[in-house]
């Protein structure tokens, strides 16, 4: 049972309690309005997704994404490979989201760890450069890069796109790790300088492994922004194409299936990432309390 | 590029490295930063002050021409881009409050089920998500289609290369971002809170209006923020949902940059954009701290 949950349960107010059942009703009743809402929205939410899923098996014979219904078909899921181009702009988008989610990662986590443990002369500036890396307009930042690309006579392709997809990473790397540093608590660091570790080995043995279920959810939204970045990727690319570059390019012909079929396999492999998550954030939750019970409870997200 | 290796000193006595740590551990972060957001976001500057064309070559002359005639010439699409981007995000805070609350507060035990519920978009590519919707709401799709030949929609009857395409588009998109950071604000409160309110006999309304809203107003204007930046500067709804009257001022630097080479209009017309959000993103700051925004992404 999750630590929050107990926190919902606890929520009705005194006088409520007082008179539980009657007062119970009328709690579920607000709620209920408000689930029908929720549930409403997700279905609108999902409404592309559902159609992007369906589409990938419609029967095309223009090997063209159309609207009319022409039959079920398994046909795309069996040429997914044909079209070389579109799979070669998919491995390039894979690669680069890998690559680039490893060196955000990299760069990203001693920078969150000196924000949030040190006080020191350029925290705030390094701040507000972290702040404006997330807020900035994708357009302004494509096109700022593109303008220093130019004037450096720095060639586009692949190079540049990873250079990109690191700065703008690197920004929310720090952010989620920072949150996740927050929430642990540094006694244990302490008992290990205490017991005699030097400063390097109370970094790999404590804090890192304290910090990794931060640093794996780092990893996996720099992979996520990388993989599905388009307006900044399509400023600096280059020649090179990456998977929504290539979609984009198709837009005008018509999109053949295979990319709803692609993006269908993204986002089933996404989800079950996502999934495996929350489970395990969750039976790590279950065995914090367990061991601490009184300290604060981890925030979920 | 570079890897910057840290190394421990040995020689160095405890304090000094102490002092030198949180300069190792964020220089190499630090300075790919700086390298290659900051330095651009200068050299942009300083390509819209240029004059050349791209065979000539460019020459910084200081002209501030550029920004007369791109404000000449492009202001209605900045106008527009500022009133679709405030829209959209009135929009999906609008939309997505009740969401937050109803997770915050009646999520139970699977909050982080129904979150992901909200997230699922995300791990959808966008640029298909807005192609799915273009296939959606075209003239004979299957909604419009529909209502057409049932007869409840007349057959002059357009959603695509409107106005309200184009905006639903970039609500649609952004709608996450605007749930999850008022989700993570109404969480963090503590029930005892709303329990005091009631104590001290406030009704349902205005425990809402003067406890619960207040106390969720940072995670409100963080989404605020991130949603509206992005939207303004957005380009893919507004080509693929929008037609020629609906051309956002991310349509124009696309355009000018990657089309017609015209690097020093495109430069000044980003400049503007950033300027703009710069102010708008300092008077943020000033008013609720960069922590605030960084808490909840």
């Amino acid at each position: 049972m999750s630590a929050v949950a107990t926190r919902a349960e606890d929520r009705p107010i005194a006088a409520e309690r007082a008179a539980a059942p009657r007062k119970r009703r009328r709690r579920g009743r607000k709620g209920g309005l408000l689930t029908v809402y929720f549930w409403l929205m997700m279905i609108y939410t999902v409404v592309p997704i559902v159609f992007m899923i369906i589409y990938g098996f419609n029967r095309a014979p223009a090997e063209r994404v159309t609207f009319a219904w022409q039959g079920f078909t398994l046909e795309w899921y069996k040429h997914l490979f044909d079209l070389s181009d579109l799979t070669a702009a998919l491995i390039t988008s894979l690669e680069i989201a890998v690559l680039s989610g490893l060196i955000a990662t990299a760069l990203g986590t001693p920078m969150a760890l000196a924000m949030s443990r040190y006080r020191y002369r350029g925290r705030g500036a390094t701040d507000l450069v972290v702040f404006t890396d997330i807020a900035a307009p994708s357009v302004v930042v494509g096109a700022s890069l593109l303008s220093f690309f130019i004037l450096l006579n720095i060639p586009r392709g692949f190079g540049t796109i990873l250079i990109t997809h690191v700065a703008f990473n690197i920004a929310f790397v720090v952010v989620t790790v920072r949150a996740r540093l927050a929430g642990v608590d540094t006694s244990l660091e302490e008992a290990a300088q205490d017991l005699g570790a030097t400063p390097w080995v109370t970094f790999w043995r404590v804090t890192l492994p304290l910090l990794m279920p931060g640093v794996i959810s780092a990893f996996l939204l720099s992979f996520a922004l990388s993989i599905d970045d388009f307006i900044i990727t399509s400023f600096v690319n280059g020649q090179t194409l990456t998977f929504p570059l290539w979609i984009w390019g198709a837009v005008k012909v018509g999109i053949p299936p295979q990319v709803f079929v692609m993006g269908t396999l993204i986002f089933v492999g996404g989800v079950l990432i996502a999934v495996a998550n929350v489970v395990a954030s969750r039976r790590q939750r279950v065995q914090t309390i367990a061991v601490n019970a009184p300290t604060r409870v981890p925030r979920e997200g | 590029m570079e890897q910057h290796v840290r190394s421990d000193h040995p020689v160095l006595s405890l304090g000094l490295r102490k002092r030198l740590a949180p300069y190792l551990l964020s220089f190499p972060g630090g300075l790919w930063l700086l390298v290659f957001f900051l330095v651009p976001l200068v050299a942009i500057l300083s390509v819209s002050l240029q004059t050349g064309n791209p065979i000539k070559g460019y020459a910084l002359t200081w002209h501030f021409s550029e920004y007369v005639d791109a404000v000449r010439t492009y202001h209605a699409q900045f106008v527009r881009s500022f009133i679709y981007g405030s829209i959209s995000t009135v929009l999906s805070l609008v939309l997505m409050y009740p969401i937050a609350y109803w997770i915050a507060f009646y999520g139970g035990r699977h909050k982080s089920t129904y979150l992901l519920l909200v997230l699922l978009p995300f791990f959808v590519s966008f640029l298909i998500r807005t192609l799915a919707w273009q296939f959606i709401l075209a003239d004979q799709g299957i909604v419009l289609g529909t209502l057409k030949s049932w007869h409840f929609l007349p057959q002059s009857l357009h959603v695509l290369s409107t106005p309200y395409a184009v905006v639903a588009g970039l609500t649609y998109n952004e709608l996450p971002f605007m749930a999850l950071p008022i989700y993570v604000a109404l969480e963090k409160i503590d029930p005892s809170v709303i329990e005091a309110a009631a104590d001290l006999y406030a009704n349902r309304t205005q425990r809402f209006l003067r406890v619960i809203l207040p106390l969720s107003s940072a995670g409100v204007y963080a989404g605020i923020l991130l949603i509206f930046v992005t939207n303004t500067g957005d380009y893919v709804s507004a080509s693929l949902l929008g037609g020629p009257s609906t051309t956002m001022i991310g349509n124009i630097i696309q355009t000018q940059y990657l089309e017609n080479s015209n690097y020093p209009m495109a430069s000044a017309l980003s400049t503007i954009l950033m300027a703009a959000m710069l102010i708008g993103m300092y008077l943020y700051a000033r008013t609720f701290g960069t922590r605030s925004i960084e808490e909840f992404v």
